[in-house]
């Protein structure tokens, strides 16, 4: 079938439970449609054809033995920033282009045990350190609504793929908006959980205290089902939250009616273009109509929110990427003089410019004399944005804003003004100093690019954010919109 | 020198002795295979993660309570940064602010001065690094990460150390109480246990400290005296020709028995602490404190105590053997079947440490054990043998390990303590000796001796030697 990467996660089980396509006829369609066009994409750094082909006739066994598991035979794509054993895992750098992973993240081990199907790597900024996917080593990313035009980032070969029909799905991670804002730019869903409720073990660090795994897909439904596969204690990373997970699938479905929506006057009082001003004004009237009521909240310290992430996200990238130093694995460069000379060429010309920009910062936060004044007032600062959100849900579940401050721009437009391209996560950047879980999902359309709306809820409250997403797209299509590849 | 007061603080790294890493399962075994002993987590692989192993935890606050310091809840781990091909993450998780274990003290003692209390201002949890191999790699130097990871507890003293035997004194206090508390072997050959040393010269009676160096990794308790000692010299000299002190970091060659120069302060590192994002800082809650405690072995200073207390020894003795947990505990082992602790610890302290020293054994490899030391004794004390023929059975006993009745028995040493016997052998030796006989009756007193000799001869040192004087008394007021 042509257009087996129209159905849904649903419908795709659906169909292989009762043996109307087989996973390896899905996985094949896919596949090809790659071939076809992520030339003109870019999305995926490694296909891993061989191997997607052999999982999809596993899962199709599984299939016959009626032994099938959640996912299985759903192909899916992976971000290339979780370690893949046997699979080279590049994280969008030079410095990896040759790293093999010996060893599999959770997540990527939590999608076998699902029976998915990988077909391959996905492109993304370098070190997930970017707005736009212009910082990758494998070349930019085209946006599927518009070529020349940046799918956002860092998850943008994730948002781009899914976007395109080249996967039912896609793992991402979100630092700073690295999954939502993608998400808006791309027309898709897209959900960062609760720090801690997907393991990052395995997930190439950038900043550990923000770093948090998630999914972009084209359907809130559809997310709940990945999401679901993907979550869960672990213990091999300490930071992992010890809860049980929810049923996600089966919670979608419950009511929205009574649920209550924040909006920060913080956020409405920026200067936005019309358009999306009008897109969320839309937004909101949809779920009134749905039953769940508006007020205004005040989140007195969010505007702090860029500066605090701009030193503790450096600060701790400076320390995680010191591994990259050309001595155990990856990039190394050619005729070391001696060891100082390994450590400088070895990092001079294994990383690009953005993150040797983010690790000259965040050595310099915090360097003897400047702690105090960078690193620990960023996190006392923290504190106060993340006690504002716990303030505001005392009355509301939800806080509600756009996503991004605009649809996708063109390539090369920002790379210039790092600022101007930092402010692409104004709205989503909070969320992950607070380590709260938060949603995007389309909601408008400016001249032919998609835009999108952001939810943020309390802690584990990631079931209610896909209820609501699920019933407003239950009442709304623009989700449903596919790009016309040119 | 006589104008000069040295100031020395110690920092010693102990070894924890848990079976597998701090971060990871690895194992901690010494002496394997270069980077056989190293998982993805000690390598630093991209997207690892670190999970504390608790033993250590225990092992920490165990020490904490012995040196009587306060244990810190919640505890924080640190990343301290810095650049170095045996460091896999370019960082090292360690402890900065909030270490486990702060503010105890200990007591040392030197013989002839009163016992001084030494503060301890901090202990706290790192991992150790791997080692760079620079033998046998042309150009090139090797890296062997099995030691990365390994637990290390870092016990940082107060500046209040006088002089390199004050030092040593610690060390070995130190080195005591780690062994007591079973968390560390302490093994300074292997590297269990590693020292640097701060010092400081100044002016006697002056409340300045001088500029420090550090001298650093000085892996025995003589090379720490040694290079101490150099240090201090080093340091008056400079200060007495009128130039200053470099702050420096140094290192003790032991084989020219100097320190020199490593890297000096402008080369220091900025390590850039900060707290370590993927560990949650770690509460300890009292509860959990208390069932810590209740496992823990008695301590050497409460040893001691016991040992003056219930065996009435001397301050000496106690100490000497309250040192060292396995020896005090074959000490007693051995009264249990020796009614006289007193003889009992001259014969640990005296005999059996000099075959072990001279066999180059541990009291856990001994050839004697307690049981059979405490009934050789117990032959002693009945009057079965004298002490010297003890001596004699003991190095049977040691060489073919066989009891000492056996001994005793086989190779006919029982005493003598028939009367007429030894009469016999009194009149026979002073009809042999009739000349010195005949000089001691005209009043050359001092040829007693000489006759109690020839008795014990005569006798094979068989003959009771309190019967042997009084009975020779006897004969000789005849």
């Amino acid at each position: 079938m042509e257009e087996f990467y129209k159905l849904s996660i649903k419908e795709k089980l659906k169909g292989l439970t009762e043996s109307t396509f087989s996973s390896l006829e899905l996985t094949e369609s896919y596949l090809q449609r790659i071939k076809k066009v992520d030339k003109k994409i870019n999305s995926f750094i490694t296909v891993l054809e061989d191997k997607a082909i052999e999982s999809a006739r596993e899962s199709d066994k599984r299939y016959k033995e009626g032994s099938a598991l959640p996912l299985d035979g759903i192909p899916i794509a992976h971000k290339d920033i979780f370690c893949t054993e046997g699979v080279l895992t590049t994280c969008g750098s030079k410095m990896l282009s040759n790293f093999v992973s010996p060893y599999s993240s959770t997540v990527v081990e939590n999608f076998s045990a699902n029976g998915s199907v990988v077909l391959g790597k996905t492109n993304m900024d370098e070190f997930a350190m970017g707005s736009s996917n212009e910082t990758s080593y494998f070349g930019e990313v085209n946006n599927p609504w518009r070529g020349n035009y940046v799918p956002g980032g860092s998850s943008g070969g994730s948002a781009a793929c899914v976007s395109a029909g080249l996967a039912a799905g896609a793992t991402a991670t979100d630092t700073g908006g690295s999954i939502r804002q993608p998400a808006a730019l791309c027309g898709l869903t897209g959900i960062k959980p609760t720090y801690g409720r997907v393991s990052r073990y395995g997930m190439i660090a950038f900043a550990s205290s923000l770093d948090q795994g998630g999914v972009l897909t084209k359907s809130a439904e559809d997310a709940a089902y990945m999401l679901k596969a993907m979550s869960g204690h672990d213990p091999k990373d300490s930071t992992s939250l010890n809860v049980d997970v929810p049923d996600f699938v089966e919670e979608i479905t419950e009511d929205i009616k009574g649920l209550k929506i924040g909006l920060p006057k913080q956020f409405f009082s920026m200067d936005l273009p019309d358009y999306v001003e009008k897109s969320i004004n839309e937004s909101i009237k949809t779920f009134e109509k749905l039953g769940v009521q508006v007020e205004d909240v005040d989140l007195p310290h969010i505007d702090l929110s860029l500066p605090i992430y701009y030193v503790i996200a450096p600060a701790e990238c400076s320390a995680n990427l010191s591994r990259y130093d050309g001595v155990k694995f990856g990039y190394r460069c050619e005729d070391p003089r001696d060891l100082d000379d390994l450590y400088m060429r070895t990092r001079e010309e294994g990383f690009g410019a953005e993150v040797k920009r983010r690790i000259l910062i965040g050595t310099y936060a915090l360097s003897a004399g400047y702690y105090d004044a960078y690193y620990l007032k960023a996190q006392k600062c923290r504190r106060l944005v993340a006690d504002d959100f716990s303030n505001a849900f005392k009355s509301v579940d939800f806080i509600l804003s756009p996503t991004a401050p605009d649809t996708a721009f063109s390539l090369g437009d920002k790379t210039s003004d790092p600022v101007e391209m930092y402010k692409q996560d104004i709205f989503t950047i909070p969320a992950n100093l607070a380590g709260l879980p938060g949603i995007s999902f389309p909601c408008g359309e400016h001249q032919g690019l998609p835009l999108g709306v952001q939810l943020v809820a309390d802690n584990l409250n990631e079931s209610k954010l896909l209820r609501m997403a699920h019933y407003f797209q239950l009442n709304t299509d623009w989700h449903e919109a596919w790009p016309e590849i040119k | 020198m006589s104008n000069w007061e040295a100031v020395i603080g110690l920092e010693v790294h102990v070894q924890l002795a848990t079976k597998s890493k701090i971060f990871s399962g690895a194992s901690t075994l010494f002496g394997s295979p270069p980077n056989t002993q190293a998982c993805n987590i000690d390598l630093g692989m991209p997207g690892v993660l670190p999970v504390l192993n608790k033993e250590v935890l225990k092992m920490a606050i165990k020490f904490g309570l012995a040196i009587n310091a306060s244990i810190n809840s919640p505890t924080q781990f640190a990343r301290k940064n810095y650049f170095y091909p045996d460091l896999p993450k370019g960082y090292q998780i360690s402890q900065l602010d909030s270490p486990i274990v702060e503010g105890g003290f200990l007591q040392i003692e030197i013989e002839g001065e009163r016992p001084k209390k030494i503060g301890i201002t901090r202990a706290h949890l790192e991992e150790d690094a791997g080692k760079s191999l620079h033998e046998n790699f042309e150009n090139h130097s090797g890296i062997d990460l099995n030691r990365a990871g390994t637990p290390l507890l870092e016990i940082v003293s107060e500046p209040e150390l006088s002089t390199s035997e004050e030092a040593v004194s610690y060390l070995k206090k130190i080195h005591s109480i780690i062994r007591h508390l079973e968390i560390s072997d302490g093994n300074m050959a292997e590297g269990s246990m590693r020292c640097d040393a701060n010092v400081s010269v100044r002016k006697k009676g002056s409340d300045e400290l001088g500029t420090r160096t550090e001298t650093k990794n000085v892996n025995s308790f003589r090379f720490v005296e040694k290079a101490i000692n150099h240090e201090i010299k080093r340091q008056i000299k400079i200060l007495e020709s009128g130039e200053k002190i470099t702050q420096e970091t140094r290192l003790y060659d032991s084989q020219l028995d100097e320190t020199r120069s490593m890297r000096s302060k402008e080369f220091a590192n900025d390590y850039r602490y900060f707290p370590e994002p993927d560990l949650l800082p770690v509460v300890l809650d009292k509860k959990f404190i208390e069932s810590v405690k209740n496992e823990m072995p008695e301590l050497s200073e409460d040893k001691k105590n016991r040992l003056i207390t219930e065996y009435k020894l001397s301050d000496y003795d106690a100490e000497v053997l309250s040192v060292d947990p396995n020896l005090s505990k074959y000490f007693e082992e051995v009264v249990i079947n020796s009614s006289n602790p007193k003889l009992a610890a001259n014969w640990v302290m005296g005999d059996l440490s000099a075959f072990l020293n001279k066999d180059n054994l541990s009291i856990l490899d001994t050839r004697v054990d307690a049981t059979n030391l405490g009934t050789l004794l117990a032959r002693i004390e009945d009057s079965t043998i004298s002490g010297k023929i003890a001596k004699e059975v003991f190095e049977e006993m040691w060489l073919s390990q066989k009891g000492p009745d056996q001994i005793i028995e086989e190779k006919g040493l029982k005493q003598v303590t028939d009367s007429s016997e030894i009469e016999k052998v009194i009149d026979k030796v002073l009809e042999k000796n009739s000349s010195q006989l005949e000089q001691y009756k005209s009043g050359k007193e001092k040829l007693f001796g000489f006759f109690v000799g020839q008795v014990m001869k005569e006798s094979k040192g068989k003959a009771n030697p309190e019967q042997v004087n009084k009975l020779l008394k006897d004969k000789l007021k005849e």
